[in-house]
């Protein structure tokens, strides 16, 4: 029996996260709040997101980048970093 | 004179900006996020508020990659004039027809009030009617509108005068109180607070009126 292909696919993630230099009022909000919860020594918090990409299989880190450059992130105040998996 | 005003998913000021146009004398038209083209001789497009495609992602960055945006671009690269007004000025530096960005505001809370502004520059076709230094009361309605810039950005924003307007009395923490700014050619302005929210007796307010009177001077000696 012949075997059924299934299509390949990989798997990319990109973190994005504001820029050191960026304030970022919603990370200091969570550091304040997790004082509130007793939680001491949290020196610094800072948030970011994730954005999981199901992709052809082959799909090269530099086509990431640039769908980084052009659309996920914006440079001005963002960095990101490409995980592929 | 004839004004082109964008629509996206999600745009609500959209018919607002219109009718402050049309009361300036303008032909208005409007013009959807997947047209690919723009009606022939527009002078000026406006990009109004709202939360465009729900502000996914970032705001006004999908906005920032429809369809009618390449046109918009190509228009403001012919010298023509584009007015964003809150999410419309996070679609233009999305775009990059703006220099910096918009984050969160410093305290986190959405702020939807009048606010006074002090208007920065005379030296455009929005912002002649106003005196320098004069002090206008104007809606803002917004939850990202901290604008940021680097360093070497608010160094010649300053140098070339291009911040169009100042808030008197900083509501969201944007760095050196911007609340809008002009393109290198004066032609694109960008602002957070709404204009077209303080164009009519029945707003409660007509101190965004002498925008568009200045425009409909400049374009009508044209």
């Amino acid at each position: 029996m012949p075997l059924i292909e299934t299509e390949m696919t990989m798997k990319a993630r990109v973190h994005v996260m504001l820029k050191d230099r960026v304030l970022d009022p919603q990370g200091e909000a969570v550091r304040h709040a997790l004082g509130g919860l007793g939680f001491g020594g949290v020196e610094k918090v800072r948030q970011g997101k994730v954005i999981e990409l199901d992709l052809a299989d082959g799909t090269s880190e530099d086509t990431v980048r640039d769908m980084c450059e052009k659309l996920l992130a914006n440079t001005v105040i963002e960095s990101y970093q490409i995980e592929l998996v | 004179m004839r004004a082109a005003v964008v629509v996206f998913p999600g745009s609500n000021c959209d018919r607002d900006l219109a009718v402050a146009f049309r009361d300036a004398g303008f032909a208005v038209e409007m013009v959807w996020h997947k047209d690919t083209t723009l009606p022939k001789g527009v002078d000026i497009i406006g990009i109004p508020g709202g939360f465009s495609f729900g502000d996914y992602l970032r705001c006004g960055a999908i906005a920032a990659n429809s369809p009618i945006c390449s046109e918009v671009k190509a228009h403001a690269g012919r010298g023509g004039f584009v007015l964003g007004i809150c999410n419309g000025f996070q679609v233009l530096t999305e775009t990059g027809l703006l220099p910096g960005a918009l984050l969160r505001n410093a305290g986190l809370k959405y702020i939807c009030r009048t606010v006074p502004l002090i208007a920065g520059t005379t030296d455009s076709v929005y912002t002649n009617g106003y005196s320098l230094g004069q002090e206008i009361g104007i809606p803002i309605a917004h939850h990202d509108g901290n604008y940021t810039a680097s360093e070497d950005v608010l160094a010649q924003l300053n140098a070339e005068d291009r911040i169009a307007f100042r808030y008197g009395n900083n509501p969201n923490g944007s760095t050196g109180d911007i609340a809008g700014i002009l393109s290198g050619n004066r032609r694109v302005l960008g602002m957070m607070p709404h204009p077209e929210r303080a164009a009519d007796e029945g707003h409660g307010g007509t101190d965004g009126k002498a925008l568009f009177a200045s425009l409909t001077s400049a374009f009508a000696a044209a």
